[in-house]
């Protein structure tokens, strides 16, 4: 009986994951600028995020639209009002994406191979955070957002590893400054990313329980 | 502080069973509302809770209803129970007569003559119903004159003149605008201060809107009752769940 209602939250969890997709693109592309030092790719990066804006705007525009022309209470109330505050930690996600791709485009970059596999492993697992944050949120699955929340402890790991080789870095090679400083700015931001699929992770425990993050 | 509790309460008409086995307290100077598809019960509870239903043939009732703590089943004075439980129906209903008779239609049954006293009464009723300032400068004339969103303000007066302790609503708002439907809303809130209100409503945004407890019922049975923001936000039984979100009713 109220088919065209179901039809629109539908839609809502199909643009979710198509912004998801698209957050989760501009960190895979962002990293691998990182690593190939390819100012082209993160050139493409900063365009993306132009998309990622719109779809904010465009999930925005329909939970407005869903929430004067339906009126929802319980599960799709909090589904509504837990995707208008995601859309704000995804759009921020994007903008990190960016702005590790400007440092690879602005900044002196280069990393010894050690680095490479530390800085994969963060954005990958960072990769990891926000797909499953974004799918528990549209599975409406409790324990994959538990397991997200979790996880963060394990980027935060690699962002203190990394930025603990930075420092003895600096001690060792005090020519290198400049390089340094943007690195560690790369590895907070992809700490930040963690944070954000967090963020994510608990607006959907929210949707499915009702009580909200502390 | 409960003002009235409805113990076990089972209702036929003939052999249908209305209600069943339903339990709940009514607090005191609290808006609570009755929710739940047609046919749900909702509508004979409310009239139980001041006797409406003895005019209906065949309608037996079992369990207690009491009012502070006196039953109002059995040998209770019916008029005086309607004096302190008041009602006001989904049509506005004035009586045929001039705005100011039916305000003091109800005092004058119960004895107010002096013409000081009933003036009193007409102007605090009207005052309190939020429809003095469109009514003062017409009181001779018939009430069947006012548009349907002052009609039930006027029985809200009309209701509010022999100083009930209890209103009950049943859908006080169904048959009217948005406008007339904010201001009888407003008005309801404003009356909590002084009486219990009992509202049946099947607009879920005004039970959100107004009403401090909420009770679901289907086919007979409260299935859910509590506090009104944790029936709408996170509700416990899946049933109501579905009706408050537009699956079934």
């Amino acid at each position: 009986m109220r088919s065209r209602f179901d039809r629109q939250l539908e839609q809502l969890n199909d643009m979710l994951q198509d912004m998801g997709a698209h957050i989760e693109k501009a960190i895979a592309m962002s990293k691998q600028a990182l690593i190939e030092k390819d100012a082209g790719l993160a050139g493409r990066v900063v365009e993306l995020e132009d998309e990622i804006d719109q779809k904010e705007k465009d999930i925005e525009a329909l939970c407005m639209k869903l929430l004067l022309q339906q009126q929802p209470v319980a599960r799709d109330l909090r589904m509504i009002s837990g995707a208008l505050k995601m859309i704000t930690d995804m759009e921020r996600i994007g903008d990190q994406a960016t702005d590790i791709a400007e440092i690879v485009i602005e900044g002196d970059t280069t990393l010894s191979e050690a680095k490479k596999g530390q800085f994969t492993k963060m954005a990958d697992d960072t990769i990891k955070m926000v797909a499953g944050s974004i799918e528990a949120f549209v599975k409406k699955d409790l324990q994959m957002a538990k397991d997200v929340i979790k996880y963060d402890d394990v980027v935060d790991e690699l962002f203190d590893s990394i930025k603990s080789d930075l420092i003895e870095l600096i001690r060792t090679d005090d020519a290198n400054g400049g390089q340094i400083l943007d690195l560690l700015m790369i590895a907070k931001y992809f700490e930040r990313i963690g944070d954000h699929a967090v963020n994510i992770a608990r607006w959907a425990k929210y949707s499915i329980t009702g009580r909200q993050a502390q | 502080m409960k003002k009235l509790a409805i113990e076990n309460v089972d209702l036929w008409y003939n052999d249908f069973q209305a209600l069943k086995g339903i339990n709940m307290d009514i607090e005191a100077k609290k808006i609570t509302a009755f929710i739940g598809p047609s046919g749900c019960g909702k509508s004979t509870l409310i009239k139980s809770l001041n006797r409406m239903n003895d005019l209906v043939e065949g309608c037996k009732i079992t369990g207690d209803i009491k009012l502070d703590g006196e039953s109002i089943l059995g040998g209770t004075d019916v008029n005086q129970l309607r004096k302190r439980v008041g009602m006001v129906f989904q049509k506005p209903n004035p009586f045929p007569m001039s705005i100011y008779d039916n305000i003091a239609y109800g005092p004058r049954t119960h004895g107010v003559r002096s013409r000081a006293a009933l003036d009193e009464i007409v102007e605090k009723s009207l005052k309190d119903a939020a429809i003095w300032e469109e009514t003062k400068d017409r009181l001779k004339r018939s009430a069947l004159s006012l548009s349907g969103g002052q009609q039930q303000r006027l029985c809200i007066a009309r209701s509010l003149a022999v100083e009930p302790e209890v209103l009950l609503m049943d859908e006080p708002t169904s048959a009217l605008d948005p406008i007339s439907t904010a201001k009888i809303e407003e008005l309801v809130i404003h009356l909590k201060k002084s009486y219990t209100v009992v509202i049946v409503t099947h607009n879920m945004q005004q039970a959100t809107r107004i009403s401090d407890s909420t009770g679901f019922f289907l086919l007979g049975e409260l299935v859910e009752f509590g506090k009104t923001s944790d029936i709408f936000s996170m509700p416990k039984d899946k049933r109501c769940e579905d009706y408050i979100t537009g699956r079934f009713g």
